[in-house]
């Protein structure tokens, strides 16, 4: 490859500037108003659980995984989204065990990036919810003074966090259990209790849409979930007015950071637009279920991660017709 | 193992080489199930102790007694005589325990590694090489029962044999006590188990065994 005039390669031959490194760098860039924001309303305690689930993912894939595998941002970009989807108050051991976690188990186990079947910082949140229920539902409060802790941040690794953080409930939590619904303006800009990154929606959604024009992730995965939520619960209102209105529900818990974060993870999604309408069709109605039927607040993390099982299936049943041939295969001319 | 002799090979192959759970992954069942604690692990492991070895010893003394065709059922027969044991045993002296594994003491008759045990081994070999196996192989189980046991129970409850090793301020990892915690672990023994193997064997050594002969010793 001396001479660049008689280099010999198969096609393609004309290459767009996107490389894999590229791609998750940007990601993690359009991240960062998100994290600010996350700073802004829950102060250094969303800083410290986003680094230490970053530290966790990071460290686990410079020990385990292939070398020079840092350097693609994948696992920084893991962890940080785990980070995000967090409650501020969280020890930051949890964080960290959350980060290794989900790249060990999530990623790695399966050969890497590019080889695994679930959204890793979606595992390692499933993981937190399997290990500490308690924890991982302790939501504080936004708002407060940047250096005031919103919990038990540096509880030693193994040890119990102390509960003296002024706590709150999620809009979720007050839609399912009191029955008492949250502005929606306050939804949107991101003034309530959450998780650290999921609760400042317009910023979700800039990334999102930057992200989109940039066509480093697809648009009709997050469109489909929004729609079929809005779809679903505007049809369920309008039987019975009890049930949450479309509003409410896009624009609570982590919908937002799921269906532009989470969902349209590359690996973890399907590769034909027909299968991204219908994987994204299959998370909105699961969020809707899971919300409004099942005995959780939010539904997010489970209904991305049960469509993350589908899409295998749903690639295979949305394989373009082969030019020239009929749908079952046959050779038509 | 050509230095070992038959019967010492007869009872240290159940333990580790052949670990019943770890190598042959048999008897997955109650390994998932009731490892929650390690004094569960510890009496499931006992409970098919007795019963493995109980019924190796039938199966073999019996074996020219039993018709080829009927044999499997004739050694779920006998099997199922010992679980019975075990199972009033068990509720007679450690009633908790015993309410603790709930159906699984039962189950024991289904467990694979008894069955293939006596279909592989003690149908075929005299009483006291049947004897040998049975107490390597029982001994295998129950290490890696003990081996599961301890990790859920420390890291789900924070004890060892109900002994508080953390101190108070501990917080559990309820998914290690839950079945998710059982796969988990079980996974995390089988990763080190393959990895410590393809350390210790080589390259050399898993081209020799290679079968049907496809690929030779590599011309040295």
């Amino acid at each position: 490859m001396s001479d660049p005039r008689f280099e010999l390669t198969a096609s393609p031959h004309l290459k767009g500037g996107a490389t894999t490194r590229r791609i998750m760098w940007s990601v993690t860039g359009s991240l960062v108003p998100i994290v600010a924001a996350a700073a802004y309303f829950f102060g250094l305690s969303a800083l410290l659980v986003i680094a230490a689930a970053t530290a966790g993912a990071v460290l686990t894939e410079r020990v385990f995984g292939t070398p020079g595998s840092l350097g693609d941002g994948s696992a920084a970009i893991t962890g940080v989204l785990l980070g995000l989807c967090l409650p501020a108050g969280m020890p930051m051991w949890m964080a960290f065990l959350g980060g290794a976690f989900g790249i060990g188990f999530g990623k790695l186990i399966f050969g890497g990036l590019g080889q695994n079947v679930f959204n890793p910082a979606l595992l390692g949140r499933a993981f937190l919810q399997a290990a500490f229920p308690t924890a991982i539902t302790t939501w504080p409060a936004a708002g407060g003074s940047f250096t005031q802790l919103r919990g038990d941040n540096f509880a030693l690794p193994l040890m119990r966090a102390s509960s003296d953080a002024v706590t709150e409930a999620t809009p979720l939590g007050l839609m399912k259990f009191e029955a008492t619904s949250t502005p929606v303006g306050d939804l949107f800009m991101g003034s309530t209790a959450g998780s650290v990154g999921e609760t400042a929606a317009l910023l979700i959604l800039l990334g999102g849409a930057y992200l989109a024009i940039k066509r480093y992730l697809d648009w009709r995965i997050p469109v489909a979930i929004f729609v079929t939520v809005a779809a679903l619960s505007g049809i369920l209102t309008a039987i019975d007015s009890t049930y949450p209105g479309p509003l409410f529900m896009l624009f609570s818990g982590g919908l937002m950071l799921g269906a532009v974060y989470m969902a349209t993870d590359p690996v973890t999604s399907p590769v034909t637009r027909r299968g991204a309408w219908i994987f994204g069709v299959g998370v909105g109605a699961l969020v809707v279920v899971i919300r409004v039927w099942g005995g959780l607040p939010e539904g997010v993390m489970y209904a991305i991660l049960l469509m993350n099982a589908m899409v295998p299936f749903i690639n295979q049943a949305t394989q373009p017709r082969v030019f020239g041939r009929s749908g079952d295969g046959m050779v038509t001319a | 193992m050509k230095s070992a002799t038959t019967a010492q090979y007869d009872l240290i192959r159940g333990i580790w080489r052949e670990n019943p759970v770890l190598i042959h992954l048999l008897g997955l069942c109650p390994a998932l199930a009731v490892t929650n604690t390690v004094a569960n692990s510890l009496a499931m492991g006992l409970a098919t102790f007795f019963v493995l070895m109980g019924s190796s010893l039938l199966v073999s003394t019996f074996k020219r007694f039993i018709p080829h065709e009927v044999r499997i059922s004739a050694y779920i027969l006998i099997i199922a005589t010992f679980v019975t044991i075990a199972d009033l045993v068990l509720a007679a002296v450690v009633p908790e325990i015993h309410k603790a594994l709930g159906a699984f003491i039962a189950l024991i008759v289904v467990n694979c590694m008894i069955l293939g045990r006596q279909e592989a081994f003690a149908s075929k070999r005299p009483v006291s090489r049947a004897a040998l196996d049975a107490t390597g192989t029982g001994i295998g189980f129950l290490i890696a029962m003990l081996m599961m046991g301890s990790v859920r129970e420390l890291l789900g409850n924070g004890t060892l044999l109900g002994y508080s090793v953390f101190g108070a301020g501990f917080e559990p990892w309820i998914i290690m006590i839950l079945p998710p915690g059982g796969f988990l672990t079980l996974g995390v023994f089988l990763l080190a188990m393959g990895w410590w193997r393809g350390r210790t064997e080589g390259a050399q050594a898993r081209v020799r065994r290679w079968p049907h002969g496809v690929a030779t010793r590599r011309a040295a």
